[in-house]
């Protein structure tokens, strides 16, 4: 569904330029949840931008669902993935209403004016169809994530590029919103990329990890490694230990 | 000095907070005391966990009205305390460390300045001797390169750093008590241990009691000696380990977790109505 070749990521130009990522290469199969683990400014987040489109700098080779994607998308290579980000209050806009919120990627694209799909959208993720007529500000962190979930869902992608998705909120509503996901998940199909420093909720969500450290990735673990606590590098041991108190 | 591991530090009984007139309470007849001991309080955003540690510093903005039949620190009564007495004691005698560094220290100051503005305030030594001091201190919260650290400036340094220049900061007037209000949800996982390890070493050389608020259950058991879980403004249960949990709260918090050597399929989610059951009030 995924496959990336020796994609690279900097920052900066001439002396001052910082290599962010350093020609990874990763494949995702179709239904397949993959985990990003890693500590702050590793580079996990600009891997998931670089997929998503919204970093346009990359070199290497991106393939979404068989297809070849520009450094600038085309319209229908935007289809194929949607994001959803950390903070839910800050990734909705603040002065629209619910159903703005959610049928703005249908007018974004030209498919209507995307009203009608607002009801059902909020359906599947659990959220009663009167949030429609809500400000963002009426709502709980937990219920915006879930917003931010449904308007992810609007345009029907296979891939969904995760970022932190549950870091900014409570454990019980975590577990919420985890759960949803994997609903989602299996009743439509769908491809996650699951970027967290958070072991536990890798290892609850994932089939497949990859620890990253300084750019590359220096550990691949299974979930069979995770359960079991095998590791492969020390830095994914060390990480391992800490999360484990 | 006197056996001070008996001695309660600070005595609550019955202490409420009121925002407005009419609204619900925050925090709901909490009763608890603090020896030398390590105490944590856990519970969900809006437990009213962050508001108990500040009503006890006498810090919420004065629309939160504090009641209680006890207050107590150091055998003091802290309701009847004028604001010029809790601001010498606040810093000096008690503690609060936040949650995020960047926001909690001075952007404007370096970071030896404002630990040595600690010494100044709190222990009444000169300027040459706090900077002294301040170093030492850093130097305690395991800071290479002391000289130039001292030089720079909140946002050149690390959140782990920033986190521990305020423990050097907090701890640098040897406080008796220690309100640490979600001191790790900022940083990376790979350095929270260490924090905490600091954090709790300090805090057990000077023989103070640590409050340590956070909504991490796991953390707070495997690092304090008991656990005091709210709900909605009350205290639901005192544990001293995560396996004599009874209440469906805790219970569900806990089970809320994924663990990563307990994998199951769906986790649970938290019953409120059955919480709600339970915790209803004649």
């Amino acid at each position: 569904m995924i496959d990336v070749q020796d994609l690279s990521v900097s920052f900066g130009s001439g002396t001052s330029a910082k290599q962010v990522v350093k020609g990874v290469s990763f494949s995702v199969a179709k239904g397949e949840t993959l985990g990003i683990v890693g500590e702050s400014g590793c580079g996990k987040s600009t891997v998931l931008r670089s997929l998503a489109g919204l970093d346009r700098h990359w070199t290497g080779k991106i393939n979404l669902a068989g297809t070849d994607v520009d450094k600038d998308r085309t319209r229908e290579q935007m289809l194929l993935t949607q994001m959803v980000f950390q903070d839910p209050y800050g990734s909705i806009h603040p002065r629209h209403r619910i159903s703005r919120v959610l049928a703005e990627p249908i007018r974004a694209m030209d498919r209507g004016k995307g009203w009608d799909k607002v009801a059902p959208a909020l359906e599947q993720v659990g959220l009663p169809t009167a949030f429609a007529d809500r400000f963002p500000h009426q709502l709980s962190g937990g219920q915006r994530q879930r917003v931010a979930i449904a308007r992810a869902l609007m345009l029907e992608p296979e891939i969904i590029l995760l970022d932190e998705p549950t870091s900014a909120l409570d454990v019980s509503v975590q577990a919420e919103v985890l759960n949803l996901l994997a609903d989602l998940k299996e009743s439509r199909n769908l491809t996650y990329v699951l970027v967290s420093h958070d072991l536990g909720v890798i290892a609850h969500m994932c089939d497949r990890v990859l620890v990253m450290k300084g750019g590359v990735f220096v550990d691949e673990l299974t979930k069979d490694d995770l359960y079991e606590g095998r590791t492969h590098d020390d830095y994914s041991r060390m990480l391992f230990e800490a999360s484990a108190i | 000095m006197h056996a001070p591991d008996q001695d309660t530090i600070l005595s609550v009984k019955n202490l409420s907070v009121h925002f407005g007139r009419y609204a619900k309470p925050a925090v709901d007849g909490v009763s608890f005391d603090l020896k030398a001991e390590r105490l944590g309080i856990v519970g969900e955003s809006g437990s009213g966990k962050s508001t108990l540690g500040r009503a006890v510093m006498r810090l919420l903005p004065p629309i939160g009205r504090v009641t209680a039949d006890t207050l107590t620190f150091d055998g003091m009564p802290l309701l009847a305390a004028r604001e010029k007495q809790m601001r010498s004691l606040r810093g000096n005698r008690m503690a609060l460390i936040m949650q995020d560094p960047r926001y909690s220290l001075n952007p404007v100051l370096p970071i030896g300045k404002q630990v040595a503005e600690a010494a100044i305030l709190h222990l009444k030594v000169g300027k040459t001797e706090a900077y002294k001091m301040a170093a030492t201190m850093l130097e305690r919260v395991r800071i290479t390169d002391i000289e130039r650290t001292m030089k720079l400036y909140p946002h050149q340094i690390s959140g782990g750093m920033g986190q521990r220049v305020m423990i050097a900061m907090m701890l640098l007037a040897k406080p008796r008590m220690v309100i640490a209000d979600e001191p790790t949800s900022a940083l990376d996982v790979s350095v929270r241990g260490d924090v905490l390890k600091l954090l709790d070493e300090l805090v057990r050389e000077n023989n103070a009691g640590l409050m340590l608020i956070s909504h991490d259950i796991r953390m707070v058991a495997a690092f304090c000696e008991r656990i005091m879980v709210m709900y909605k403004g009350r205290v639901v249960e005192t544990l001293t380990t995560l396996e004599e949990a009874q209440h469906p709260y805790t219970r569900g918090l806990i089970a809320a977790m994924p663990d990563l050597k307990a994998p199951v399929r769906r986790l649970k989610t938290l019953d409120r109505n059955a919480i709600d059951a339970v915790e209803a009030r004649p």
